[in-house]
């Protein structure tokens, strides 16, 4: 639902780091806990860079499982939905340890290298 | 903001970090060369590691709404349900119960139309108008920036609480921080007990849930302990108001949290003097 605005601050984001190189690939982080459609942010990735410099790059989600650790027992669990819920003792007192990250993690730009003999 | 930085052991650390991009980064690259060598000009793939959150430049806004209203000594609310919950409706109550005591901003999310602004319009708050149809088709939210423009258009020096009325959606308006003290939502029991679960980024976000629409308990097979139970799940620190916004019943302990989260408490204490 509101993927395409994210899609805009990835950009920005994207642009910032690449000086005008071409951009292949972006990867992001994004949290099992984020309510974040991957099939429509590639989707309006597609559509936000169309005609862009950004046009052709691909947009590759790194989803990051939500897991919690029990203060009481020790124990971590994965959890797909943030019900906080120990799933060992069935404690509360959890800490979140991921699963709410929103990241641009990286960028590959295509690098140009020159020769190591010049041609004269 | 911090800035996060890999390096090649793998360790990630983060540093405060201003607002420059003029500069080069010391990032990890791999390089990861395609075709062959013998060219006279290779093409590779550079790798830019950066970990810098999707949302930063809208929290670094957020930080300086939530900077500049409490520079003027006032305390926002972001206040969000679905659509139809009764937000305008509680707010229309909730103006005149607070007069006297805090003198009240409204900033009114919507996708289209002054319909809900021109409702709270005359009771005594001074209301600034957010229409989000200026994106494509109309965003689902309120972001940092467009708190920030209806921001502009509110007598700030005068006022010391200030309600934002987010666009009606259970989704999008948990994403954004637009420079909100609090974050409270409106539920409806009209909208089934099974909503904490189906949204739980929202319910887990709100430090009150008013659950609103009370007077028609008898009409409904709405069953209170189970939402309740729902509730608590995904937020078991949320306080819990039962009112109904469209009779007006119940609504005292909703003005009296507003009032501790502005401050001035049950003493019934007569808002501050401007610059205070």
């Amino acid at each position: 639902m509101h993927e395409l605005s994210l899609c805009s601050a990835i950009a920005d984001t994207v642009r910032e780091h690449t000086a005008g190189r071409r951009v292949e690939r972006v990867t992001l982080q994004i949290g099992y806990l984020r309510q974040v459609v991957p099939d429509t942010l590639l989707f309006c990735w597609g559509f936000i860079t169309d005609g862009t410099d950004l046009a052709g790059s691909e947009l590759v989600v790194d989803h990051i499982p939500a897991r919690i650790s029990c203060r009481a027992c020790g124990a971590t669990t994965e959890i797909d939905r943030p019900i906080l819920v120990c799933g060992s003792c069935d404690g509360t007192d959890v800490e979140l340890i991921s699963g709410d990250e929103f990241l641009v993690e990286s960028i590959d730009v295509e690098s140009v290298r020159e020769p190591t003999q010049e041609i004269h | 903001m911090g800035r996060f930085h890999r390096h090649p052991d793998g360790t990630v650390h983060s540093h405060e970090h201003d607002h420059d991009h003029d500069h080069e980064h010391d990032h990890e690259h791999e390089h990861r060369d395609v075709g062959d060598h013998s060219g006279y000009t290779e093409t590779g793939t550079d790798r830019v590691v950066v970990l810098e959150k999707i949302l930063g430049e809208n929290d670094r806004i957020a930080d300086s709404n939530r900077a500049d209203l409490s520079g003027h000594g006032i305390t926002t609310v972001n206040l969000m349900s679905s659509p139809g919950a009764g937000k305008t409706t509680l707010l229309a109550r909730t103006i005149p119960a607070l007069e006297g005591r805090a003198r009240i901003g409204i900033l009114e999310g919507d996708i289209a139309t002054s319909l809900d602004a021109d409702a709270l319009t005359g009771l005594g708050a001074a209301v600034s108008l957010v229409n989000t149809d200026a994106g494509f088709g109309g965003e689902c939210h309120l972001d940092a920036i467009m708190v920030r423009a209806g921001l502009a258009r509110l007598p700030l020096d005068e006022l010391d609480l200030l309600i934002i009325e987010n666009v009606g959606n259970l989704v999008c308006p948990a994403e954004f921080d637009v420079g909100q003290d609090a974050r409270a939502m409106v539920y409806a029991i009209t909208e089934g007990e099974e909503k904490p679960l189906k949204y739980p980024v929202m319910f887990r976000t709100a430090e009150v849930v008013v659950v609103n629409k009370m007077d028609l308990l008898p009409h409904l097979d709405f069953d209170m302990g189970l939402f309740r139970e729902n509730l608590a799940r995904i937020n078991p620190d949320a306080t819990v108001i039962e009112l109904s916004a469209r009779t007006g019943e119940g609504l005292e302990p909703w003005v009296e949290w507003l009032a501790g989260v502005a401050g001035i408490g049950d003493s019934g204490s007569v808002a501050g003097e401007p610059g205070q």
